[in-house]
């Protein structure tokens, strides 16, 4: 199978891991990712084309002969067309930044997707692991592993005293960014995020949207991550988000009640508004739709809405993201035709879970 | 929402983003983010702000700019204005390059010079302590306490294979 057929055979449903894991009404997904680089050669912007595709192929090929991610897929940025790019972007298998690389850049991804490792971004390498809810040390440690047999194929730069070399100062040390994406409608309705997201950002630690740098909030989704890379130990880094993203877990279900304490009527309504939207409408936007359907996984979590399963709503997510739209469609479309089509899946959707968990609504 | 820029479209690119706790927005089309290249990827990274992008304050006529200009890294040839412009460094050597000019960066970026974490095999690895055991141990008493079972249970083997480890080295 081609590299472009096996993204358009991704497309098809969302990632499996975000499938696993226990249930988590707040926290979505935990994320680690490691940046790595090879001794004695130059970071990917000042190295000759000839070299970056030889980093590639050779990356590619160690991996291969090793086996070290199951069922691998080896997706070269210059095989793919532009939707497949924008696929594995939705997917956050590469970054915005990797979206926009040609010849030597790709990502290779375990079968599941969970392990991936992007070639020839900012860095050499970057390694990342995803797992769902709150398991950040799992995934910490899974990819801890992966770079730990990753590091025996390849030579890493590393330095006693500034640890492992980065093109960019900020990924110094460690190299580790751990991220945690967080669903906080509550917060958000009670008009209570701002002084969170203040003070997070005052304890060293980023709040962005739901593709990481500089992408806005939609649908209530926060991912929060650790920007200091240098000076502490991995576990420390880790254990110290884990604390402050149960923290913020705790304030957002506390929200949640006082919501359906003190202004039920209010929340009902809000609630089932989207659920009528979402079950009727025949065009919407990404972002109705992410706002809506954020609505909607709120009435789940608070015992509002019965016949309608949360990992159905967490799947949209993904699979009404444009490109993947488009995959399903197996055409390009245009924005209006993007929201006829995304309408018609939250429709779709609405109608099966609807039959499939009976209409017990109270 | 009108476009901030052009006033004429419709603003679809909404970006925010929280500089020291200040949240900024800005609303452009698609047309006008294209153009200013400002599009998704636009925002300042924290190394932007701290290596002052934008404030040309050693201009190349100044002592301090010639100096600067010819000061470069001997193995792939970065010079010290591509770094500061562009916050990028080109190669592994340039970290002992421009030393001088990295380490105080570091400092206001991570409050630390030093790294004290991983180390690759090749290098030697260091034992775990007895601080990873205490750190994971917390981790594993918050996992139980949110009843997230499966998350606790890998801390509970990791826990227990660092104590057998440490055990047949001390014994």
């Amino acid at each position: 199978m081609s590299a472009s057929d096996q993204v358009l055979c991704l497309a098809g449903s969302a990632p499996s891991w975000l499938d696993s894991g226990i249930d988590d009404s707040v926290v979505v997904s935990s994320r680690i990712r490691l940046a790595r680089n090879l001794a004695e050669t130059p970071f990917p912007a000042m190295l000759d084309p000839e070299r970056r595709f030889e980093l590639w192929r050779n990356a590619a090929e160690r991996l291969r002969a090793e086996g070290l991610l199951p069922q691998a897929i080896y997706l070269h940025m210059s095989d793919l067309g532009e939707l497949e790019r924008e696929i594995i972007f939705e997917r956050h298998l590469i970054s915005r930044e990797q979206l926009e690389q040609g010849r030597g850049s790709g990502v290779i991804a375990s079968g599941d997707e969970s392990i991936s490792l992007m070639v020839n971004e900012e860095d050499h390498f970057r390694l990342q692991c995803y797992a769902a809810s709150l398991n950040i040390y799992s995934a910490w440690e899974r990819l801890d592993a992966f770079d730990t047999a990753f590091a025996r194929l390849f030579d890493c730069a590393f330095s006693d005293r500034f640890g492992y070399l980065s093109c960019c100062p900020s990924n110094l040390g460690t190299g580790l960014r751990s991220s945690v994406m967080l669903h906080l409608p509550a917060l958000s309705l009670l008009d209570e995020i701002r002084p969170v997201v203040n003070g997070l950002s005052k304890i060293g630690l980023a709040v962005r949207g739901m593709w990481g740098e500089g992408s806005d909030v939609a649908g209530h989704m926060y991912q929060v991550s650790n920007q200091i890379t240098l000076g502490k130990v991995e576990v420390e880094m880790v254990k110290q988000l884990g604390h402050i993203v149960r923290e913020l877990s705790d304030h957002e279900k506390n929200a949640r009640e006082r919501l359906l304490e003190r202004h039920t009527s209010l929340i009902r309504d809000y609630v089932g508004r989207a659920r009528g939207v979402l079950g009727n409408a025949y065009i919407l936007s990404s972002k109705e739709a992410f706002d809506l359907l954020s609505a909607l996984r709120l009435g789940i979590e608070a015992g509002l809405l019965r016949d309608i399963g949360r990992r159905a709503v967490d799947e949209l997510f993904v699979l009404i993201q444009p490109a993947h739209l488009q995959a399903s469609a197996g055409a390009v479309l245009n924005s209006a035709e993007r929201d006829e089509l995304r309408a018609t899946r939250v429709r779709d959707l609405m109608e099966t879970e609807e039959e499939k968990n009976g209409n017990n609504d109270e | 929402m009108i476009c901030e820029s052009c006033r004429n479209r419709e603003a679809t690119v909404h970006l925010t983003q929280v500089i020291d706790g200040n949240v900024k927005k800005l609303h452009l089309c698609e047309e006008c983010a294209d153009e200013s290249g400002f599009d998704i990827q636009g925002p300042m990274s924290i190394t932007d702000v701290l290596l002052g992008l934008g404030e040309d304050d050693a201009s190349p006529d100044s002592d301090q700019g010639r100096d600067d200009v010819r000061k470069h890294c001997g193995i792939c040839g970065l010079t010290l204005p591509q770094f500061r412009s562009k916050g990028r460094l080109g190669c592994p050597d340039c970290y002992a390059s421009f030393e001088a000019e990295i380490i105080p960066l570091l400092d206001s970026m991570h409050h630390s010079t030093r790294h004290v974490g991983k180390v690759p095999a090749a290098a030697g690895r260091p034992e775990s302590g007895s601080g990873e055991i205490s750190a994971l141990q917390s981790m594993l008493d918050e996992a139980v306490e949110s009843e997230n079972f499966e998350e606790a249970a890998v801390l509970r083997d990791k826990i227990a294979a660092i104590r057998a480890t440490s055990e047949s080295i001390g014994g």
